[in-house]
């Protein structure tokens, strides 16, 4: 396996939906390091989640090469998805079934094995405050049990890289608190963190390095306080509204 | 193994927490074989083993009156109910009190008008006995119409067997009549008994055999049909639960969660095949359970088990594996619920249709027979008849088995190719 210091490196990165005339990504190119929490932004239809689904090899690119760790995610599929976790903004999981069943399943297509899968649902369900639910049906959890459980199923194999897409939408304080807690924790032991969002207080906190995209098009790249100083911002959401304009987005 | 365990106890924990999908997998196949079964019990009953209610008005005060309603009810076919009264106004009446699906009504001078018949006859072949040449240009006295009155329920093919019998009836008695009259014409005595029965009996007797393949002779009945036909609409029907959880999995998310996972899809397909295979033949082993334990205790016909457990063992896991197929494929290709439920079970009430599951296909003509050969549940029914009612071997199936294990893996390649243009796998 080859030896990378990015967590992610992309380059000219070219992709257009099948039957869309409009091209999403024309030479693109992008680097985020091992252990950085990285912020991706940009307004709706600007293709953070294309971008996101190019990254996790949800899509194939039409050109150029995703690695993550070295590993081309289109030509080595599998050895890719065993490098990260993925937190999707759907609850992406059985509502039938209880945390524990769901980390059970979820844990073996991630490769452990019964021992790891047990010692690791009894950590999360821990850390993330569902001890007392764990052998409920997920189906009747509130908006915020129901993101700590998609956050947990995301995280369960301990992967080197995280990507989330907007992790914390439509939960309270609390809830919002304690996966942003959980999150930091994570990146201390050298997770990379790769997130969107449109919480851009959210993300001022969390994030080391974010990058702007718009029509396909990174328009602001770098660490927060420089890319806010170069523009002459003081926060991102002053910032994202100068780079992207007040018109409403689809 | 181990994923492919747990996932299969994932979809196994899902169809089990999921009551609405298990009753119309397993309730609703069962009421329907119970009802449509005694429904259609009655209606085999009456073309199998019970005779037909005739009412007769016999109009008649001679001989060959009474002879035709003995001929008649020699024959077998009819239960008679004679009628005394001069009156043929209520005979209509007279039918619906007795549940009768025929009236006859014997003229008023028959007796009379066959014997003018028979000496006409009897004198015919006496002159040209005796060299007389004109006598066969001599028009035979005329017998009134024996007038039948049926139930506009009978089916046609029914009528033209009651006709039939009729026929034979009024045949015999005309010719004893002749027999008689040229006996003593000849012999100026009456015609001796025995001679009379050995003249008028058929002595070739007709073997019926039923063409079974190991020579048993189960008979049709509602059983025999119903239960392996709604185990077969049973087995498609679970299209309602699986074709839901394809759809659920898709809208969810999951299977894009899946597709980030480092597990081919192929554990999540094959799971779910094994899983559902499963109901399938809990589906089976229930109904069949029924046919054969519990439709004698509510007085239907019970279910005859085949000679061949193996083979209808290996059909059923078949014909299980096609439902499965089918469901997931429908389930892959449908965007919402509403329309894996709307076009699954519309798609499987056809199928059920032209397959021969309501109507029996040997009961159809023309295009519908054509088009029943186009249904996978023609085939498995085609098969089970095979088990059930004609002995036959697995050997003797292999027609039916290739035929639905080459649908089965045009739906996976299907499924395949639909996962695969949605970006699913």
């Amino acid at each position: 396996m080859a030896i990378s210091n990015w967590a992610v490196s992309i380059e000219n990165l070219g992709f257009r939906y099948p039957g869309n005339e409009r091209v999403s990504f024309s030479g693109l190119n992008l680097q985020v390091a091992k252990g950085d929490r990285f912020g991706l932004f940009g307004p709706n239809g600007a293709g953070k989640t294309t971008l996101m689904n190019l990254m996790t090899g949800v899509l194939k690119a039409d050109a150029g090469s995703v690695k993550l760790s070295g590993v081309d995610v289109n030509a080595n599929n599998k050895a890719a998805n065993r490098l990260f976790g993925f937190v999707p903004q759907d609850f992406s999981f059985y509502h039938e079934l209880s945390p524990v069943e769901n980390l059970e399943f979820f844990g073996a297509w991630a490769g452990l094995n019964k021992t790891q899968i047990t010692q690791r649902t009894d950590e999360l369900l821990s850390i993330l405050g569902l001890n007392d639910v764990r052998d409920k049906a997920v189906g009747k959890f509130s908006g915020g049990m129901k993101r700590r459980v998609n956050l947990a199923i995301g995280v369960i194999h301990n992967p080197e890289i995280i990507f989330l897409d907007e992790p914390t939408v439509g939960v309270d304080v609390h809830t919002r608190h304690a996966i942003m807690e959980y999150l930091q924790t994570l990146n201390n032991n050298g997770t990379t963190l790769i997130y969107t969002s449109h919480q851009l207080s959210e993300a001022e906190d969390l994030c080391k390095h974010i990058a702007f995209i718009d029509a396909g098009q990174i328009i602001a790249e770098g660490d927060i306080e420089t890319v806010l100083q170069q523009h002459s911002h003081e926060t991102l959401e002053e910032l994202f509204i100068n780079l992207t304009g007040k018109a409403l987005r689809d | 193994m181990f994923k492919l365990w747990l996932t299969i106890k994932k979809d196994l924990r899902i169809l089990l927490r999921d009551r609405v999908g298990l009753a119309l997998m397993f309730l609703m196949p069962i009421v329907l074989v119970v009802v449509v079964t005694s429904i259609q019990n009655s209606t085999f009953q009456l073309v199998n083993k019970n005779k037909l209610p005739a009412v007769i008005f016999n109009l008649d005060t001679g001989q060959s009156g009474q002879q035709f309603i003995k001929d008649i009810d020699k024959i077998g076919l009819f239960k008679v109910i004679e009628l005394k009264g001069k009156s043929t106004d209520s005979l209509t009446n007279q039918m619906d009190q007795n549940d009768a699906m025929l009236g006859l009504v014997i003229p008023r001078n028959y007796s009379s008008q066959v014997r003018a018949k028979a000496a006409s006859s009897a004198d015919k072949a006496m002159a040209e006995f005796n060299g007389s040449a004109d006598s066969l240009n001599t028009p035979a006295p005329v017998i009134d119409a024996l007038t039948v009155y049926y139930n506009p329920v009978l089916q046609q093919s029914l009528r033209f067997s009651i006709q039939g019998a009729i026929q034979s009836a009024m045949q015999l008695v005309e010719s004893r009549q002749t027999l008689r009259t040229l006996y003593y014409n000849t012999n100026e005595k009456e015609m001796p008994e025995a001679l009379e029965k050995e003249m008028l009996s058929a002595d070739t007797k007709i073997n019926m055999v039923a063409a079974s393949k190991n020579g048993t002779h189960t008979t049709p009945n509602a059983a025999q049909h119903n239960v392996p036909a709604w185990t077969i609409f049973a087995m498609f029907f679970v299209i309602m639960s699986l074709g839901g959880s394809v759809v659920r999995e898709k809208i969810s998310g999951s299977f894009i969660r899946l597709k980030t996972l480092p597990t081919s899809y192929a554990v999540g397909i094959i799971s779910k095949q094994l899983a559902y295979l499963v109901v399938t033949q809990l589906q089976a082993a229930v109904i069949f359970s029924m046919g054969i334990w519990l439709f004698p205790l509510i007085g239907l016909p019970a279910l005859n088990i085949p000679n061949d457990i193996f083979g209808t063992v290996v059909i059923t896991v078949v014909c299980g594996w096609c439902a499965v197929s089918y469901a997931i494929c429908v389930g892959v290709f449908a965007s919402t619920h509403e329309q894996a439920n709307g076009f699954g079970a519309i798609s499987i009430v056809i199928l059920a249709c032209i397959g021969g599951l309501m109507v029996p296909s040997f009961a159809m003509q023309g295009l519908a027979k054509t088009m029943a050969s186009f249904s996978p549940m023609h085939w498995c029914l085609d098969a089970y008849y095979g088990l059930f009612l004609e002995g036959a071997q697995l050997k003797d199936l292999t027609n039916n088995i290739l035929s639905l294990l080459i649908i089965s893996l045009a739906l996976q390649f299907i499924t395949y190719m639909g996962l695969k243009r949605k970006n699913l796998i």
